[in-house]
């Protein structure tokens, strides 16, 4: 006995909006980071749950990549945030505004 | 119906990951709705991705995150500060935050109500991991490849980016 799909996607839907909400209301970059996660998670549930209704392979593969790319990018940004951390002693995103105009 | 326990696992795990003020417990609670998200994964009979996000993603990235929390001692966030100063709690970004929040909602209700029903999960095709092998060597091999690359330039980045700065 399984939940129908419409469950999955909006159950997708409001993960995503959990980790675009702590994208917009966290000062922390680490937070930030970790609600880019959130996201990723639940665009990744959608591809799972798509690929379960279309009996098709596609989707966990695409998962797969997300994943991969994710990993990438956990890395990529946490040295960010580690030499952002070295120069300015502070995880605050307004701190850093040397590229602004 | 284990469907909406994992759910309100996930759920509450990743409201508590930004409502935290201490990033260890956010990476830990965070780790929790990834279980919540592998338990899903099986129920839609995806063993492979259940498994690659437990060693994965809860293995390995997390872990990658909690090293680094650990490793920069990160100071809490100054609530007081932050809540007085934060852009958008100034009254134009909350007026059309509010005014988008609105019009996302009713789109979201439209689109569920008017949606043709898709009905059940039919049962006549698993996916087996061994498919999903030979997919990837097969039909995805030039995309699976291009992966490779893509992890060597990002370790080669987080080297170059986190070394010290008077040893460039």
């Amino acid at each position: 006995m399984n939940a129908p799909l419409e469950y999955y996607l909006v159950l997708s839907a409001v993960l995503f909006c959990i980790g675009a909400a702590g994208v917009f209301v966290r000062r922390n970059l680490i937070t930030i980071l970790l609600s880019i996660e959130i996201m990723l998670n639940a665009v990744n549930l959608t591809f799972v749950a798509f690929g379960r209704a279309h009996g098709s392979a596609d989707g966990q593969i695409i998962v797969f990549f997300v994943m991969t790319v994710a990993a990438a990018e956990a890395a990529v940004g946490l040295a960010i945030v580690i030499s952002l951390f070295r120069f300015r002693e502070s995880l605050n995103p307004d701190s850093f505004t040397e590229l602004k105009w | 119906m284990m469907f909406y326990l994992f759910a309100a696992v996930a759920v509450v795990a990743s409201l508590l990951v930004i409502a935290q003020r201490n990033p260890i417990y956010s990476v830990l609670l965070l780790i929790a709705s990834f279980g919540a998200l592998s338990g899903l994964y099986v129920l839609l009979e995806a063993p492979f991705v259940a498994v690659i996000q437990i060693i994965v993603y809860a293995g390995a990235i997390m872990v990658l995150f909690l090293f680094v929390v650990m490793l920069l001692n990160a100071p809490h966030e100054e609530t007081d500060f932050d809540e007085r100063t934060h852009p958008l709690l100034r009254p134009g970004a909350m007026r059309l935050g509010g005014l988008l929040a609105v019009a996302l909602v009713m789109e979201l209700v439209w689109a569920l109500a008017n949606a043709a029903d898709p009905g059940r999960f039919g049962v006549e095709r698993v996916i087996s991991v061994a498919a999903i092998g030979k997919m990837l060597f097969t039909e995805y091999a030039f995309a699976f490849e291009v992966t490779s690359v893509l992890i060597l330039v990002a370790m080669v980045g987080a080297v170059v980016l986190a070394r010290k700065e008077e040893m460039r």
